[in-house]
């Protein structure tokens, strides 16, 4: 068959081929987490793997863990072209970046791009993107001043030249590193993968009898945006603004979003956001978009995969200066993630204005990580063990239109939380509870999910350094429609009763008990309209007290725990 | 193992067929009986009287049963098990709720965690600690079981699952909560995680502990009935139960861990897979298991099966991965895709064909079924092509509704896309056929591998029609069909070894090597895998398999690296070390310098030694096969419906070709020789598909 052929069946390949095309991206994100070393590449899927065609457009990306590379790959690609236009491209080359505003925001994300060749003609691109485990600097932490404390950053550059692999930058990445062979390791692993997606997309193209990408490129963009437009459209027209407080770490921060829609079109703006932070919670704005556009995805047609067509419906933009959401060079953006996790309920705090059926209450949203640390030289203890571990725990989603919201469950990242039987094999630590947190879960017709409980101690009877970077612990996930807020996150050392703050390094003495309680999600609706067997239930779970009960939702029950028909209707009025 | 009675005899209870295979010193004879959901063992019995009878013998001659039913599994998702609770360490009660912390869906706001098998409500807890060395932290507090044990009792719970963190270390907590719980109430039956799966990561100790107690009150009535029922039938013949391992065990192992039974059919498919695999001595394969709502892939390499220690039960949408609870235990890797012959077309929101999951499983079936089905599926859809021969489907018993199938083909698919039925029919082959691929495709790259140059092994109702066009969407180049396809799994059981695996955590490295503490673990996990090996096979010679799960630090990725034979000593770490860098560089082509080594985790197998079978070869001679008949498929090269000869299988002698496009057909299915394949009848009789040109 040939490309001008336009029989019905060769319409059925068409499809055929956009299969095989997400089919290929698949197996070279599997290909990637295979051998990658980074523990959260491991453990969540903080990669991406895309397949482009010759102009640089994405014509299909694979589904994995984490949001934030959503966008930012694709914009990424058209960077690369801009640094090595498609005539200068040969047969073997590989390029790299990891530069936070041109990649995915900080520089532990590596993005590379790779020129796909069938019978030596240029045919598309490949690309993957892959958090890596050090780039040297302060690391990970919001602590660097600018993004040059913050690692070492390699604008685009030839990795493989030709088949040839640049040994210069290979060495300089390792030399710049804490752990250099698993830098190493982790560089190779990106290079296989872009490796096996080209030859792939060329079996593909042999296959099918097929010598170029427009035909179903322009299949996939048509049919995907047609879609994506039209769920849009359902959408009233209209202007519609919402605005966050969050926590910040030097200050508190607003983060505002000016919504658009007219017709089809759905445009975004940030202006009247907070400036930024002298920390590295700072927002390149194509992350920012990655976030906002992953909410907005999961709120129109999620069914069309992404791609260059479903991906353009959406125009986000902010300030050229003074936006915390749109940070300029050289801004420190190691934490980036903090506030870009918050991103979908921002872009909810807009929608609801408009589709309020649809929508669902705030949730804990940005991950509560805990990075801990013990047995450096800060800690004084006699035979202490060094250790340095960052597990990842969560708190509950919103409620949502017709359910109840997630207890303890991540979202928008989708980064798994640790097992307290791993933590306490790779470190000296004890934990006492983790436990769902009853009446966390904010009241609402619709409940919010719950956070959770956890208290934990050195086995040691050593401090313990904690390097807080968790936000909603002074501003909690609001509720929606008479919903009540969700509980907001503690961080407290048990013995003093003493809060700790929801950012920065702060030590846990000897002998403490560290309480660290996650967020729970906003209610949806007025709670008492939720119907008082359900509230009966909860107390019976011990998800909900019966002050709460009886406060929150107008339920009172009877010493056995039915509901009290005739002292709830009094107190429901 | 016990006096010479020729017999040994499979049986394999399905969803809707129970399959019985009967291997009388290489002669075969087999039955498909429909399954007695209700009674099972009715099922059974049938099937044993059914190939008794045709082969002749008396049911004494029988000396072995093998035995592998899907009804574990069908308990789980149907939510069938018993009234279960669960006690944990005070402090972790909601170790189930919390789990992973995950969405299993990234963009559906709307999903549901799976549903737990325990309520919050029969989550209890007891104050006791352990640490991360095994060390007791604080005592077992008796007194704080009582509370739980009067809670047991009102709410009527029947069996109880025990996980109590970091007993995989150290189990003496679990123990004696399970020695108060059978004094206390010695009619609820208890599982202890540190029994069923003695790993480290409590989320899935603790599924394993509740999958386990969950299905085994049933379990164990029905194994017990269905021993007895068998000797009341006359066999004196030892029953053994296949596991999801691939392996057999005996009824007692099988009574005490019946979580080990959830995936036993599927994989007796696959263990046929591997024989053949053997005797034709290919040595890349992937195993293809099509039958009528699923179809499984699992990869072969040097004639055995991908294995892997983790599975997924009760999951709440049943072909997404991490929707399910997670159970550790031996299992021969299989996925698992919603293509069968069920499965139902449909345009989806994009404009796009779409196929399956959903399925019209066999009732009400495809519309071709004529028994009240209205939406089009695959098996229509290859009605439509032509591939399906409507007078002669399963075995004559009814005839297939050709113009149905045309007219929910070009309404429901042709019609919205503009399409005739034909074109619209090749397009649901093509999308699901694709599916297929793409699934094997992920699926080894997963594996590290490539699918390309290998071999198709196809079995199940449907997999014989579909394996020669995924072999030319994969790049396979050789396709083979067995013997009686159709009962694929219970002929697998007939080569299954009596086998047992354990696998037991233990943190070391190579580099700070604990020789005592591996040698323990070691003598440990030897003495008990032995123990249950020997009580189903006395004699004979055991294979022996030691394994370390090694990776470098914080890998995601863990080899299962050997452990020499003989004594553990002070080299064995450094030996360890030198063959998981030999397996890493001919994996990954290079080594990591500077990254220390880890071992996670240590595994021991003891399975019988079963005699390989004996080799097939492709004749020298061949001779082109006489058609018995033709038909009219559609041709994607000639955009129209053209004429293919046709073949049956039971005429087809060793040695005979048949060149595709073409069909052979026998009783419980049809096998396509696609446009570009050539068919050969080997020594074996298998039928071997190659691509020419």
């Amino acid at each position: 068959m040939t490309e001008t052929q336009n029989s019905a069946a060769a319409e059925i390949e068409l499809q055929v081929m956009w299969n095989r095309l997400q089919s290929v991206v698949d197996e070279q994100a599997q290909a990637l987490m295979h051998t990658a070393f980074s523990p959260i590449v491991r453990e969540s899927g903080d990669i991406s793997a895309g397949v482009f065609d010759v102009q640089g457009r994405m014509l299909a990306q694979a589904v994995t863990g984490t949001p934030g590379h959503i966008n930012t790959m694709a914009e990424s690609v058209k960077y690369f072209t801009e640094y090595f236009p498609p005539e200068t491209m040969a047969e073997g080359d590989t390029y790299l970046t990891n530069d936070p505003w041109l990649g995915s925001g900080h520089l532990n994300d590596f993005v590379l791009v790779q020129p796909s060749f069938l019978d030596g003609k240029l045919v598309g691109m490949v690309s993957c993107t892959s958090h890596l485990v050090d780039l040297g600097g302060l690391g990970m932490g919001p602590d660097g001043s600018d993004v040059y404390d913050e690692g070492l950053l390699i604008p685009p550059i030839k990795l493989v030249d030709a088949g040839a692999m640049n040994e210069t930058l290979l060495a300089l990445i390792k030399s710049n590193s804490r752990a250099p062979f698993q830098n190493e390791g982790d560089v190779y692993a990106l290079i296989a993968c872009c490796d096996v997606a080209s030859a792939r997309l060329a079996a593909m193209m042999k296959e099918l009898e097929i010598t170029s990408l427009d035909r179903v490129g322009a299949y996939i963009f048509d049919t995907s945006r047609r879609i994506t437009e039209a769920a849009i459209a359902e959408v009233p027209d209209g202007t519609y603004t919402y605005t966050m407080r969050v926590d910040g770490y030097d200050f508190e921060i607003d983060m505002v979003a000016t919504m658009t829609v007219e017709g089809s079109k759905l445009k975004v703006d940030f202006g009247g956001s907070s400036p930024c932070s002298r920390y590295g919670i700072n927002v390149p704005l194509n992350y920012a978009t990655a976030y906002s556009v992953f909410g907005l995805r999961c709120i129109f047609a999620p069914e069309v995969p992404n791609n260059a067509g479903s991906l353009g419906c959406f125009e986000i933009t902010a300030p050229e200066e003074g936006c915390i959401l749109n940070a300029p060079r050289p801004a420190p953006v190691a934490q980036r993630h903090i506030l870009g996790q918050i991103m979908p309920d921002l872009m909810y705090g807009c929608l609801h204005q408009a589709i309020p059926d649809r929508i669902p209450a705030e949730g804990s949203s940005c991950m509560y990580d805990l990075p801990l640390r013990g047995g450096f030289e800060m800690n004084k203890g006699q035979g202490a063990t060094k250790y340095a571990v960052e597990v990842t725990h969560n708190g509950g989603t919103g409620a949502r239109p017709g359910k109840d919201g997630l207890s303890v469950a991540a979202f928008p990242s989708g980064v798994y939380g640790a097992q307290v039987e791993i933590t306490e094999s790779v470190a000296p630590l004890l934990f006492r509870r983790r436990e769902l947190r009853a009446d966390s879960g904010g009241a609402g017709k619709y409940r919010g999910g719950l956070g959770q409980n956890i208290e934990l101690e050195s086995r040691e009877n050593q401090p313990i350094t904690l390097f807080a970077t968790v936000d909603r612990v002074k501003f909690p996930a609001l509720g929606r429609d008479g919903g009540l807020s969700g509980a907001p996150g503690v961080l407290r050392l048990m013995h003093a009763e003493q809060m700790l703050n929801g950012k920065g390094k702060q030590e846990i003495p000897a002998g403490e008990v560290f309480d660290f309680r996650t967020p729970g999600g906003g209610g949806l609706g007025d709670p008492k309209e939720r119907p008082a067997e359900l509230v009966a239930e909860d107390v019976r779970l011990g998800l909900v007290s019966r002050e709460a009960a009886q406060r929150d939702y107008g339920v009172a029950l009877t010493p056995g725990g039915e509901v009290d028909a005739q002292a709830t209707q009094s107190l429901r009025g | 193992m016990s006096e010479r009675k020729p017999g040994r005899l499979a049986v394999d209870i399905g969803g809707t067929f129970t399959d019985v295979a009967l291997d009388l010193e290489g002669r075969l004879v087999t039955a498909k009986t429909l399954t007695t959901p209700a009674q099972p063992i009715e099922g059974v019995l049938n099937g044993i009287r059914s190939v008794v009878e045709s082969a002749g013998i008396s049911p004494s001659q029988i000396g072995t049963i093998i035995h592998g039913t899907t009804l574990a599994s069908n308990a789980l998702i149907e939510r069938k098990g018993a009234r279960t609770g669960f006690i944990t360490t005070k402090g972790f009660r909601d170790i189930l709720e919390i789990a992973y912390e995950r969405r299993y869906d990234q963009y559906d706001l709307m999903i549901d965690k799976p549903e737990m098998l325990v309520g919050r409500d029969h989550c209890w807890t007891v104050a006791e600690r352990m640490d991360a060395t095994g060390a007791v932290i604080s005592p077992l507090d008796e007194a704080s079981l009582q509370p739980v044990i009067k809670e047991i009792r009102v709410q009527g719970i029947e069996s109880v699952a025990v996980c109590l963190l970091h007993s995989y270390l150290n189990p003496a907590h679990e123990r004696r909560v399970r020695d108060l719980l059978q004094a206390a109430c010695p009619e609820v039956s208890v599982t202890l995680s540190s029994d069923v799966c003695p790993e480290i990561r409590e989320y899935d100790r603790a599924c394993t502990a509740i999958g386990n107690a969950y299905i085994k009150p049933l379990m164990s009535a029905y194994l017990t009935g269905l021993s007895g029922a068998i000797e009341d039938e006359g066999l004196e013949a030892s029953l053994f139960i296949m596991t999801s391992g691939g392996g057999m065990t005996t009824l007692e192992t099988a009574i005490q861990a019946p979580i080990r039974l959830v995936e036993s059919g599927p994989s007796g498919g696959a263990i046929l897979a591997c024989q053949v695999a053997e005797q034709c001595g290919v040595e890349k394969v992937v195993a293809f298991d099509m039958g009528g709502t699923t179809a499984k892939l699992c990869l072969i390499e040097n004639y055995k099966p991908h294995r892997s220690r983790q599975f997924e039960i009760a999951r709440a949408a049943r072909f997404i991965k991490g929707s399910g609870l997670p159970v550790r235990i031996p299992v021969i890797e299989m996925i698992e895709i919603g293509a069968g012959g069920g499965s139902i077309a449909r345009i989806d929101a994009l404009g796009r064909i779409a196929v399956g999951p959903d399925s019209a499983s066999s009732d009400p079936g495809p519309v071709c079924y004529g028994k009240g089905g209205t939406l089009p599926t695959v098996t229509d859809s290859d009605l439509v092509l032509g591939y399906l021969d409507p007078d002669n489907f399963a075995e004559g018993r009814f005839r297939l509704d050709r113009s149905g199938a045309v007219n929910a083909v070009a309404e429901q698919i042709g019609a919205p896309l503009g399409f005739e039925a034909t074109v619209a029919a090749y397009g649901i082959s093509q999308l699901v056929d694709e599916s297929m691929a793409n699934a094997a495709r992920v699926h080894a790259a997963e594996w590290g591998q490539e699918v390309a140059g290998g071999t198709l092994i196809a079995t199940g109702g449907n997999g014989p029609l579909h394996a020669s066009r995924i072999a030319n969407k994969t790049g396979i180049d050789r396709v083979i069909i067995p013997r009686s396809p159709g009962v694929g799994s219970a002929i697998g059981f007939l080569s299954a070894p009596v086998s047992y695996e354990i696998i037991r955590s233990l943190y070391c490295r190579p580099s700070a090597f604990d020789v005592d503490a591996v040698s323990q673990l070691i003598a440990d996990m030897e003495a008990e895998a032995r123990g249950i090996v020997r009580a189903g096979a006395r004699d004979g010679e055991l294979d022996e398999r030691r394994v370390a799960f090694m990776r470098y630090d914080g890998q995601g990725h863990e080899l299962e690296v050997a452990v020499p034979t003989g004594p553990v000593t002070a080299e064995t770490g450094e030996v360890l070390r030198r063959n998981f860098e030999d397996m890493y560089l001919e994996m990954f082509g290079r080594l990591v310098p500077g990254v220390d080594i880890e071992i996670i985790n240590w595994a021991f197998v003891a399975a019988t030694k079963s005699t390989p079978p004996a080799a097939a070869s492709l004749p020298t001679e061949t001779r082109d096969a006489p058609p018995s008949g033709e038909a009219k498929v559609y041709s994607r090269r000639d955009e129209a419906m053209i004429t293919i000869a046709t073949f049956t299988r039971a005429d087809l002698a060793v040695g005979d070709r048949v060149q595709g496009p073409a069909l052979i057909a026998e009783a419980q299915t049809t096998t396509l020789v696609d446009h570009g394949f050539e068919a050969v009848i080997d020594t074996a009789e298998n039928i071997v598909i190659t691509r020419i040109g």
